[in-house]
C-alpha cells in the first residue's frame, strides 16, 4: 500500500456525512413525529456513517483500539467506513495492509493477545475464508485452550452476503458458519441504531466479535435519536429487537432481510395478517428467549435469511422452537433462504437466488393456512 | 553479495544504520566457517548491492524512539529515488542510466542475465565451538560467565532427562502424547538465555526448552501433560501445549506457523508501548511452507516490527525430508528476500546460539527491524510418540547425530575445560534430575482432575447463560446417575 497515491477526500454525499464525523457539532432537534420504535425522532444518519462514527468514538476513547485491513487508510475504506479516521488517528491506528488476509489477520490477533483491540476489516467476508484459521482456531479457542491466559478482545467486520451484481464467490452468507463455532460472538445489523450500538458494544466485547455488515445497507438511512447519537451508547449482545409488534406470525430476520421482512409485514396487513417482525440482530448468542416468546403468542414462524439454506440460521430457530415451543405451534415452520446455488451474476438469475418480498409474504400465508394457489397468483 | 558478520565486541565491525555510512565502507566480506575470507568473486548477483538500498533508509528520519513511527517511510518509495541518487555508486557494466520505477531506481544492463536459482557456495553457518567443543576463534567467557554457563549446560541436561522420561511415560501409557526436543537442547536453552524475560515468546510446540529457562518448574510441565486440576491450561489441551502468561510464553497452538504472523502482532503491540523487549518466534522447516511464514515476514519487514524470527532447521518434518519441503539454500536465504536481516547459525552450538540471539535481539529493539535466524540442527527424536522414524530415514544417522553431533555434549566439553564441570557434578546433577521428574510425574498423576465447571468456563470472557443451563442440566443428570461419572473427576 505504500506509494498509493493519496485520494480525494471528497466531502461528496449528504452534508450529514460531514456532520457525523465532527463530535462537537450539536444536535439539531427536528420536530418530527416520533417514529415508532424510536423515543423520539429527529436525524437520519447512513449506516456507513454510524459505523464511522461507532469506529471514530471508540478509537478515541481507547488508545488500545486500532483498525487494521486493506484500504482503509489513505484510499478511507474499500467502502468509505474508515473515511477520516487516518487523518485524525494517523498511521500506527490505521493500518494499510498488503493483500494478506491471513497475514493481518494473524496479526491481528497476535496483537490481542499482547493487550490490543484490533478492529480487522475484511473488505468481504468472502476474503475471510482465507484467514478462517486465524478466526476459528486461534481468535474463537485461545480463552478456552490457555484457560483464560489469552484473551482475544478482536473485531472480524466487513460486507457480508449478497450486494449486487458481484457473483459467487462475493456473495455468500458467512453467518450460519461463523455462528457454529464456540468462542465467538457472531452480529448482524441492520439499521443505523444496529451498526451503532452494535460495533460500539463489540469493540468494547473482551471476546472476539465477528460483525457482519452488509453492502447494500451502507447508503440506507435511518432515524436515530439522541440517545443513539451519544458516545456512550451501545446495544446489549445477544438480544433481538421486536421491530414491529404482531400477533399472527413471527416473521424473524437479519441484516438487509430485516428490511425486506418489515416491507413484507405491511403487504401482510392489507390482508389481514397482523406479522411480528424479529430483527435478531445477534446470531451467536442467539436471542432464543425473544423468538420462543414471540412464538408463543403467534403460534407460527417464518425464518428469513439470505444465505445457503442447508445448516442455515433457520434451521437452528426452527430447532430451537421445536425444543421450546413445539405445543405452540399452530404451523410448521416456513424456512426462507437464499437458493442452493452458488450466487450467479446474471441481474435475473441473482433476483431468483435471493429472496424476495414476495416470497416472505406467500411464506407467512402458507404458515397462516391462506396460501393462495400458485397458479392464482399475480 | 553482501553478507552480515561479527566477531567479537571487541572487533564490532558491523554497521549502525543511524551513524550513515557510504556504500564504499560498508562492502561485507564473506567469510567460512572458519573465518578464512573467501574470494569475493561471488557469482552473478544481478540485483544492486545490498547497502544501497539500505542506505536509502538510513538517513535518520527513522528513530525507534519518535513518533509517529513509520508515516515517514510511507512515501518511500516515491522520495527512494531522492535518495539514492545522492547515494549509490553506479557500477553496473555498460549502461550508467537509470530509470525511476515504483520502488526506486534501477541501473539498466544490456546483459540477459537470469539470477540462478541457487548460489554455488551456500551461504556459511555460524558457528563458535568446533564438535570437540573447542572455540574456534574467540573464547566467548566475556559474554558467557560460569554462572550463565553452568546455568546453561544444567538445563540443558535437565531438558534431555525431563523428554526421554516423559517420552517413557508416555509408552507406559500415563500420557496420552509427548513430543521430544532431543538434539535441540542448544537452541532451546542458549537462545532462552539470549532473551530477557520481558520478551515475548511464541512457540511451534518444540522449545519447552525455552520455558524450562525461564523457570517453569519439572512439576508444572508433568500437571500440563497430565492435564489435572493445578495445570495452567485447566485440562483443556493436549499434553506439551503449555502456556504461561506470567513467564511471557504463549500457549502452544498446533496448527503450523500460525504463531508467525501472530507474532508479528504482539512485536507491533510492544512497539506502540514503546517497550525495550521483542518478540521470539520459533518454528521448524516445514513451516517455512505455510502462507503464515511468507505473510508474517512480509509483514514483519513492512511494519518494522521488533521480531526475531528462529527457524529451527532440523531437516525433518515427520517424513518429510528438506528436499522435499522447498528447494532454496534453507530458510536463511529467503530473509533478503522480504528485506529482513539474516543468519544462519550452527544450532548444536551453544555458544554460537546465544551470541547471534543476543545481537539479534539488540538488533531488533535498537532499529526495531525482525531479524531472521536459521538455527541448523537435526531432530534426533521421533517427531512424536505417534511417529516411529526409523520408517523413513536409517537408524544409522539418527545414531550419528545421537552421539557425535550431540549439543549437550559438545557444549560440556567446553565448560569442563574451563573447570566449570566435572564428572562429579555430573552424576549427581542426572540424579537428581531423574529423581525429580520422576516424583513430579508421580505427584501430578495423583492431583484430581480438573472439576466440571472448568468445561464450561473461558469460552467467552463470562458464562454466557446458555452454557450456564448446560452446567446445570449436566450436573442434574450426575446425581441422578453417578454411577455412569468417573470417580476422579471433582464435579
Amino acid at each position: 500500500m505504500l506509494g498509493v497515491v493519496r485520494q480525494k477526500v471528497g466531502t461528496g454525499g449528504s452534508p450529514l456525512t460531514v456532520a457525523i464525523l465532527g463530535k462537537t457539532l450539536p444536535f439539531l432537534r427536528a420536530a418530527a413525529t416520533p417514529l415508532r420504535s424510536y423515543s423520539s425522532a429527529a436525524k437520519e444518519m447512513t449506516v456507513r456513517d454510524a459505523l464511522n462514527s461507532a469506529l471514530d468514538e471508540e478509537m478515541s476513547a481507547d488508545p488500545r483500539v486500532f483498525l487494521m485491513g486493506e484500504e482503509v487508510g489513505e484510499y478511507q475504506g474499500a467502502y468509505k467506513i474508515s473515511k477520516g479516521l487516518l487523518d485524525k488517528y494517523g498511521p500506527d491506528r490505521v493500518i494499510d495492509t498488503p493483500i494478506t488476509e491471513a497475514g493481518f489477520t494473524g496479526i491481528g490477533v497476535g496483537a490481542a493477545y499482547h493487550g490490543l483491540k484490533p478492529v480487522i476489516e475484511f473488505m468481504t467476508f468472502n476474503f475471510s475464508m482465507q484467514a478462517i484459521d486465524h478466526i476459528i482456531n486461534s481468535a474463537a479457542k485461545s480463552n478456552y485452550m490457555s484457560a483464560g491466559q489469552l484473551s482475544v478482545p478482536i473485531v472480524f467486520r466487513g460486507p457480508n452476503g449478497a450486494a449486487a451484481g458481484v457473483g459467487a464467490q462475493h456473495s455468500q452468507c458467512y453467518a450460519a458458519w461463523y455462528a457454529s463455532c464456540p468462542g465467538l460472538k457472531v452480529l448482524t445489523p441492520y439499521s443505523s441504531e444496529d451498526a451503532r450500538g452494535l460495533l460500539k458494544a463489540a469493540i468494547r466485547d473482551p471476546d472476539p466479535v465477528v460483525f457482519l455488515e452488509n453492502e447494500l445497507l451502507y447508503g440506507e438511512s435511518f432515524p436515530v435519536s439522541a440517545e443513539v447519537l451519544d458516545s456512550s451508547f451501545s446495544l446489549p449482545i445477544g438480544k433481538a429487537k421486536i421491530e414491529k409488534e404482531g400477533k399472527d406470525v413471527t416473521i424473524t430476520a437479519f441484516s438487509k432481510m430485516v428490511g425486506l421482512a418489515l416491507e413484507a409485514a405491511d403487504i401482510l396487513a392489507k390482508e389481514g395478517i397482523n406479522a411480528e417482525v424479529i430483527n435478531l440482530r445477534s446470531i451467536r448468542p442467539l436471542d432464543r428467549a425473544t423468538i420462543n416468546a414471540s412464538v408463543q403468542k403467534t403460534n407460527r414462524l417464518v425464518t428469513v435469511e439470505e444465505g445457503f439454506p442447508q445448516h442455515g440460521i433457520g434451521a437452528e430457530i426452527c430447532t430451537s422452537v421445536i425444543e421450546e415451543s413445539f405445543g405452540y405451534l399452530d404451523a410448521p415452520v416456513e424456512r426462507i433462504a437464499g437458493a442452493d446455488v452458488p450466487m450467479p451474476y446474471a441481474a435475473n438469475l441473482e433476483r431468483l437466488a435471493v429472496p424476495q418480498v414476495e416470497d416472505i409474504v406467500r411464506a407467512a400465508k402458507r404458515a397462516c393456512y391462506r396460501s393462495v394457489p400458485m397458479a392464482v397468483a399475480a | 553479495m553482501a553478507a552480515w558478520f561479527r566477531r567479537t565486541r571487541a572487533v564490532a565491525h558491523y554497521l549502525r544504520r543511524n551513524n550513515g555510512c557510504t556504500p564504499s565502507s560498508s562492502r561485507g566480506i564473506l567469510v567460512d566457517c572458519q573465518g578464512m575470507p573467501v574470494p569475493a568473486a561471488v557469482p552473478m548477483p544481478v540485483v544492486q548491492p545490498l547497502e544501497s538500498v539500505w542506505i536509502g533508509r538510513a538517513t535518520g528520519r527513522i528513530s525507534p524512539t519518535r513518533f509517529p513511527i513509520f508515516s515517514a517511510m510511507r512515501f518511500e518509495s516515491t522520495r527512494a529515488e531522492k535518495h539514492l541518487e545522492s547515494l549509490q555508486e553506479v557500477e553496473d557494466d555498460d549502461d550508467a542510466q537509470v530509470l525511476d520505477f515504483p520502488g526506486g531506481k534501477v541501473t539498466f544492463t544490456s546483459k540477459m542475465q537470469f539470477i540462478p536459482e541457487s548460489s554455488e557456495k551456500r551461504v556459511p553457518c555460524y558457528r563458535v565451538l568446533d564438535d570437540y567443543g573447542q572455540p574456534t576463534e574467540y573464547d566467548f567467557s566475556d559474554q558467557v560467565n560460569e554462572e550463565l554457563a553452568v546455568k546453561m549446560y544444567t538445563d540443558m541436561v535437565t531438558l534431555q532427562i525431563m523428554d526421554a522420561i516423559f517420552y517413557e511415560a508416555q509408552r507406559q501409557g500415563r500420557i496420552s502424547f509427548y513430543l521430544t526436543s532431543m538434539g535441540e537442547e542448544a537452541i532451546n536453552i542458549a537462545s532462552a538465555a539470549a532473551l530477557t524475560d520481558d520478551d515475548v515468546v511464541l512457540p511451534q510446540y518444540r522449545e519447552q526448552g525455552v520455558l524450562l529457562w525461564r523457570g517453569f518448574t519439572l512439576q508444572e510441565f508433568a500437571n500440563q501433560c497430565f492435564g489435572n486440576k493445578v495445570d495452567y491450561g485447566k485440562g483443556r489441551q493436549m499434553p506439551i501445549h503449555y502456556g504461561s502468561n506470567k513467564h511471557n510464553y504463549f500457549t502452544v497452538s498446533s496448527p503450523i506457523a500460525t504463531q508467525i504472523p501472530q507474532a508479528v502482532g504482539a512485536a507491533y503491540s510492544l512497539k506502540m508501548d514503546k517497550k525495550s523487549a521483542c518478540v521470539a518466534a520459533y518454528f521448524g522447516d516445514g513451516s517455512t511452507s505455510e502462507g503464515d511464514f511468507h505473510a508474517g515476514l512480509n509483514f514483519a519487514a513492512v511494519m518494522e516490527a521488533p521480531v526475531i524470527f528462529i527457524c529451527r532447521n532440523n531437516g525433518w518434518a515427520i517424513s518429510t525430508h528438506i528436499r522435499e519441503q522447498f528447494r532454496s539454500d534453507g530458510i536463511v536465504v529467503r530473509g533478503q528476500a522480504y528485506g529482513i536481516r539474516s543468519i544462519r547459525v550452527d544450532g548444536n552450538d551453544a555458544l554460537a546460539v546465544y551470541s547471534a540471539v543476543r545481537e539479534a535481539r539488540e538488533m531488533a529493539i535498537k532499529d526495531q527491524m525482525p531479524i531472521l535466524i536459521e538455527v541448523l540442527t537435526y531432530r534426533v527424536g521421533h517427531h512424536s510418540t505417534s511417529d516411529d522414524s526409523t520408517k523413513y530415514r536409517p537408524m544409522d544417522e539418527i545414531e550419528h547425530w545421537k552421539m557425535l553431533r550431540n549439543p549437550v555434549n559438545r557444549f560440556r566439553k567446553w565448560v569442563e575445560r574451563k573447570m566449570w564441570w566435572d564428572d562429579k557434578r555430573e552424576v549427581e546433577l542426572r540424579n537428581n534430575i531423574r529423581n525429580q521428574v520422576l516424583q513430579a510425574i508421580q505427584t501430578a498423576e495423583k492431583y484430581e482432575k480438573p472439576p466440571l465447571s472448568d468445561l464450561f468456563r473461558d469460552v467467552y470472557d463470562a458464562l454466557p447463560s446458555n452454557l450456564h443451563e448446560q452446567e446445570s442440566q449436566l450436573r442434574e443428570t450426575i446425581k441422578r446417575h453417578p454411577k455412569d461419572y468417573p470417580l476422579d473427576v471433582p464435579v
